[in-house]
């Protein structure tokens, strides 16, 4: 993979909790990307250059704190605008599309999961979020710098989003669905954030 | 006292809220994030989990005074305070507050009250270890760089 002697990659951080930011940017630094973190999704999409009520970006008037991101990690549950809601907001706008999004929650709600998957994002996480959860972020990543680097061939902006994330991916396997096969709330987690496999989807497991 | 007797008391210190469940295994995530780049890491979110946990059980306790109780904001304080209890590895705060969470989706005001209490128990036991563990901490980062590993 040519591009990993490029600059490093740059991981756009949203979560309300201050513990929680310390905490990400530390696995995220410790995982050797670059991290700004933010608090709130308005701030996200300020930093992104696209602003609440836009749905594209000012292309030849970037705000003066504008950054590139290789990938965005969300914590669901803000006040204001959600998780979920910065995810359409990144998926809608013409330009981010293609940033890959990850969303995080400290709660295993299927449909939740779900939703978010089903609205583009490339993984879920649940909290807390472990070193060897941050090794699945690799891919999303590099997958967003070889696109950066052909010419666009976009998938038909319009079509649901959750093919065009696995067709790329050959990632089905990828996704994080907790479904209620088998997975029982907050008694299990210890087993999976101890075990490499992390918060892996169940086609690795069944 | 030498560095490797500050060391084996942070240990048997550590070792123990662990085995009394004081702590779970996503403190040991915290331990093994704390590196020569980042060597008062474990000491910061201590520090920061503290003063965010004090500061939502005045607000919970202040909340459950009132006459008529606003449940959605009792809840959102103890989903934070779960949430951050969750992240450093306080498991016997994180599953008090998983209690409360229950009352107060119930809206019941003595269950809120005794888990509140249940809450603040759990929470102060810690922090008094805590204490010590920090304390034990800055006599060890105080020894100097080349001998932290």
């Amino acid at each position: 993979m040519a591009v990993d002697r490029e600059a490093q990659f740059h991981v756009l951080a949203v979560d309300d909790s201050l513990i929680d930011r310390k905490l990400i940017e530390r696995l995220l630094k410790t995982s050797s990307y670059q991290v700004t973190t933010v608090d709130s999704g308005s701030k996200a999409l300020e930093l992104l250059g696209l602003r609440e009520d836009q749905d594209i970006s000012s292309p030849s008037s970037p705000d003066k704190n504008e950054i590139a991101v290789n990938l965005v990690i969300t914590d669901y549950c803000m006040p204001g605008m959600t998780g979920y809601d910065l995810l359409k907001k990144i998926k809608g706008s013409s330009s981010l599309k293609d940033v890959p999004v990850v969303i995080m929650s400290s709660e295993n709600v299927p449909s939740r999961i779900n939703r978010c998957l089903e609205g583009g994002a490339e993984e879920f996480f649940l909290k807390p979020i472990q070193l060897s959860d941050l090794i699945r972020l690799r891919p999303y990543m590099l997958k967003g710098k070889l696109k950066e680097q052909q010419p666009s061939q976009h998938q038909e902006t319009n079509s649901s989003t959750i093919s065009s994330c696995s067709s790329n991916n050959n990632s089905k396997s990828n996704k994080r669905k907790a479904m209620d096969e088998g997975l029982s709330p907050e008694k299990t987690r210890p087993r999976f954030s101890s075990s490499s496999l992390a918060l892996v989807s169940y086609e690795e497991t069944a | 006292m030498s560095l490797m007797a500050l060391r084996e008391q942070l240990n048997v210190l550590v070792n123990s809220m662990f085995l009394e469940g004081l702590l779970d295994q996503q403190f040991r995530q915290l331990q093994m994030l704390q590196d020569a780049s980042s060597p008062g890491f474990v000491a910061e979110v201590i520090t920061l989990f503290c003063e965010d946990s004090e500061r939502m059980l005045t607000e919970l306790t202040k909340l459950l005074d009132q006459a008529v109780v606003d449940y959605q904001k009792v809840d959102a304080y103890v989903h934070q305070l779960k949430g951050s209890s969750s992240s450093v590895g306080a498991q016997n705060v994180k599953l008090a507050c998983i209690q409360f969470k229950q009352f107060c989706e119930e809206n019941n005001k003595e269950g809120c009250l005794s888990a509140l209490n249940m809450v603040k128990h759990q929470y102060y036991s810690l922090r008094s270890k805590f204490d010590t563990m920090l304390q034990l901490e800055q006599r060890i980062q105080a020894y100097g760089s080349e001998q932290q590993n």
